[in-house]
Formats: C-alpha cells, structure tokens, sequence
C-alpha cells in the first residue's frame, strides 16, 4: 500500500544558499507556493484586466473574491478594519488556493505544514500586536482587563486573557495544519485501499467499489474543508484585527 | 571530514528508509532541517502575493466595482429624475383634465339655467298673452251677452205689445208692458 506521509514529503529541487549551517532550498513546496501565487495573479489581474462594466466570468470571479473577503471584513470590523484589506485578502486567497492545489492528485499542499501555518498565523499575531500597540498603546492591554469583573478575581481573568492571547496563534495554525493533514492522510488511505485490493483479482476489485465511492465522497469533503479553513483562518484574522483596532472589549 | 561523512551516510540510510516505506524518517512536518528552505519561500512568496495583490489586484478590482457603482448611481439617480418628471406631467395633466371638465360643467350649467330662465320667460309671457286674450273675449261675452239681453228685451216687449195688440186690438200701454216685463223676467 502506498505511504500516506510521502505526499508530505519536502523534496528538494535546487540550492538557493546557505544560512549559516543551514541550507536553503528551492523545494516542491516552495514550488507550489509560488504557483498558488500565480494562479492567484492570474485571476485577479486577468480578472480586472477588461475593466468591463458588466463583468464577464472571469472578472466575476475576481469580483467575488474581492467582495467575498471585503464583507467578511467589514462585518467583523467595520470600514476602518479596510486598512488590513490587503493583508486579510492575500491571507484568505493563498490559503484557499493552496488548500485547492493540494486536493488535486499528485500535489503538494503547502498549508499541510505546521511550519507554513505557524508562519502566517505569527504573522497575524504580531500585526496585531505591533498594530495594537501603535495605535492604542498602553491602552492595547486593556484588551487583558475585562469591563465587569470584581476586582479580587481580576488577577485570575487577567492570566487566563493572556494565555488565551498567546495561544490564538497555536489554535490558530494547528487548526487549519492539522485539518489539511487529516483530510489528506485519509484520502490517501482510502484510495490506497482501492489499489491494494483491486490487485487481489476480481473480487478485490469488486470490493474496491466501497473505498473508490469514499474517496469521491471524501474528495467533496476535502473542497469543502480547503474553503472552509481558509475561510476560518480569514475570520479568526478578522477578529483578531478588531482587538488591536478596538481593544477595549 | 569524518564527522562529515557520518552525517552523509546517515543522510543516505535516511533517504533509503525513507524510499523503503518512510517509517524510520522523522514525520515530514516535523522535519525542523526543512523549516528554514520553507519560512524563506514562503517569505518571499507570500510577499509578492502582498505586493501584487496590494499595489496592482486590488485597487483594480477595486476601481471597478467603484466605477460600476458610479454608473449605476448616476443611472439610478437619471431614471428618478425622470419618473419624478412623467410623474409631475401626469399630475399636470391630471390637474388640466379637471379643470377642464370642471369648466365644461360650469358652462353646461349655465347654459342649461340660461335655456331654464328663457323657457321661463317665454312660458310667462304666452301665458299673460293668453290671460290678456282669455280676458278679452270674458270682456266681449260678456259685452255681447248684455247686448244681446237688452235686445231680447226690446225684443220681448216688441213681441208682447204685437200679441196684446193682434189679440186686443189695443196697443198697450209701453209702461205697463215693460212692468209685466220686468216682472216676468224676474219671476
């Protein structure tokens, strides 16, 4: 049977250089990563190239993400929260079409690395951070003292809010590492079932019906957690934007 | 260089397992050796989506949807103007047809009461005329009526003094025959 993991596999496809000991490579996810970045130039700026007043397919399609992730934005910040519109967007839009990527056979899903997710979520968390506490300043910690709370259990709110701050990234990238991960060893297990028994002869085959009909069944499954992560890791964004927009609960 | 070597050599068995079934190879998220070739990819590419996506996608798409919004507004904005229009020339004309049915209804009235009023008039006038004519000829029969009484006076006493006469042969006295007269036309 084939390996689940070896679709995890980093696989080096040449040296850019060295950091130190460390040897940077351009790898098969660096490779997909920037075909993610690709497919994502190609719509949008194909998209609006023909700048149509009534939108053909294709611009369509650029439009709706735009208003996708502009209303999502909107709504869980406002019209100030417009300033982070590039950052969510390009969030939102390389998860997505990586997560997408990854579904077709033979690929490579670059969001099935924790590094990857871990990266972005960081991302998030100090552009809150930094964000907050430029624009509020001291008063971005208000965010660790709930309105309401009496004053002898303050301490204990006060230590659970700043775990709580400092776990969003953890929650925030293993969500969306761990789901790309599980949906895919599991497809890659069930389509394996359907080679190793359809080499058992006829009634093997025969028997390959049930995990073939369970990868497709699992296969729509997997479009619709690649968008639904994305899509989750964009409102978990959303509102983590909106503490350092509006610390104060 | 020995150092070096193990290091390949542990390399290549790595490789090798790997290739057999992977099972000895650490879990490939978790190989920490490929962290640092994929935060620079990713840095790089994640920064060029921003760059593309900020600079060049967005405000494009952006633009669009801003221009299609002017244009709709601006067609929005022509298409209540021009109902507000057709609407105020409906309520003008609306306006226009009362008037004039209401003109149309004030002439027939008087039309109507002036036809009324002469109607009146000629009706009044016939009848005074008819009055005048019916108190006439009352005047006339009356006229002739005397006339004819006091004839049939002379005429009775003309008759009565003949009969006195032809019968007695004495013509009577005119006085006497006009006392028999009177009394007999009063009785």
């Amino acid at each position: 049977m084939a390996d689940p993991i070896h679709q995890f596999e980093i696989q080096k496809i040449f040296t850019l250089g060295h950091i130190g000991n460390q040897e940077i490579a351009f790898t098969n996810s660096s490779a997909y990563m920037f075909a993610a970045v690709a497919v994502i130039s190609v719509l949008m700026l194909g998209g609006s190239a023909g700048r149509h007043l009534i939108p053909n397919r294709f611009q369509s399609m650029a439009e709706l993400s735009y208003e996708f992730v502009a209303n999502t934005l909107k709504s869980s910040i406002g019209e100030e929260g417009m300033r982070f519109f590039p950052l969510v967007f390009s969030l939102f839009m390389f998860i997505l079409t990586a997560n997408m990527i990854g579904i077709i056979p033979y690929t490579f899903t670059t969001t099935s690395h924790l590094i990857v997710t871990v990266a972005l979520a960081l991302l998030v968390f100090l552009t809150v951070f930094i964000y907050g506490i430029y624009k509020n300043g001291l008063k971005f910690f208000k965010l660790f003292v709930p309105h309401g709370i009496p004053i002898y259990i303050l301490p204990l709110i006060m230590v659970i809010e700043v775990i709580s701050f400092l776990s969003r990234p953890v929650s925030h990238s293993v969500r969306l590492f761990a789901n790309m991960l599980a949906g895919h060893i599991t497809l890659k297990v069930f389509a394996g079932f359907v080679t190793s028994l359809s080499a058992l002869g006829a009634v093997g085959a025969a028997g390959a019906l049930l995990p073939l009909a369970m990868t497709t069944a699992l296969t729509g499954l997997e479009l619709l957690v690649a968008f639904l992560q994305a899509y989750v890791f964009t409102i978990l964004t959303c509102i983590y934007l909106n503490d350092a927009l509006h610390p104060g609960h | 260089m020995a150092e070096g070597q193990s290091k390949s050599a542990a390399h290549a068995t790595g490789a090798h397992t790997a290739a057999d079934g992977g099972h000895k190879a650490a879990f490939p998220p978790f190989e920490s050796s490929t962290f640092a070739s994929q935060l620079v990819s990713l840095a790089i590419a994640f920064g060029l989506l921003y760059l593309i996506v900020s600079r060049l996608a967005l405000p494009r798409v952006g633009g669009i949807l801003a221009a299609r919004k002017q244009v709709l507004d601006n067609d929005l904005a022509e298409a209540a103007k021009l109902k507000a229009d057709s609407d105020a020339a409906l309520k003008a004309y609306e306006t226009e047809l009362a008037n004039a049915r209401a003109k149309a209804q004030t002439m027939a009235s008087e039309v109507r009461e002036k036809l009324n009023a002469d109607q009146d008039a000629a009706k009044a006038r016939l009848e005074e005329s008819l009055n005048a004519k019916l108190a006439s000829a009352e005047q006339t029969i009356a006229a002739t009526r005397t006339a004819a009484m006091s004839n049939v006076r002379g005429i009775a006493s003309d008759t009565a003094s003949a009969i006195v006469e032809r019968l007695t042969g004495i013509t009577p006295d005119a006085s006497a025959v006009n006392a028999a007269l009177d009394a007999s036309l009063k009785g």
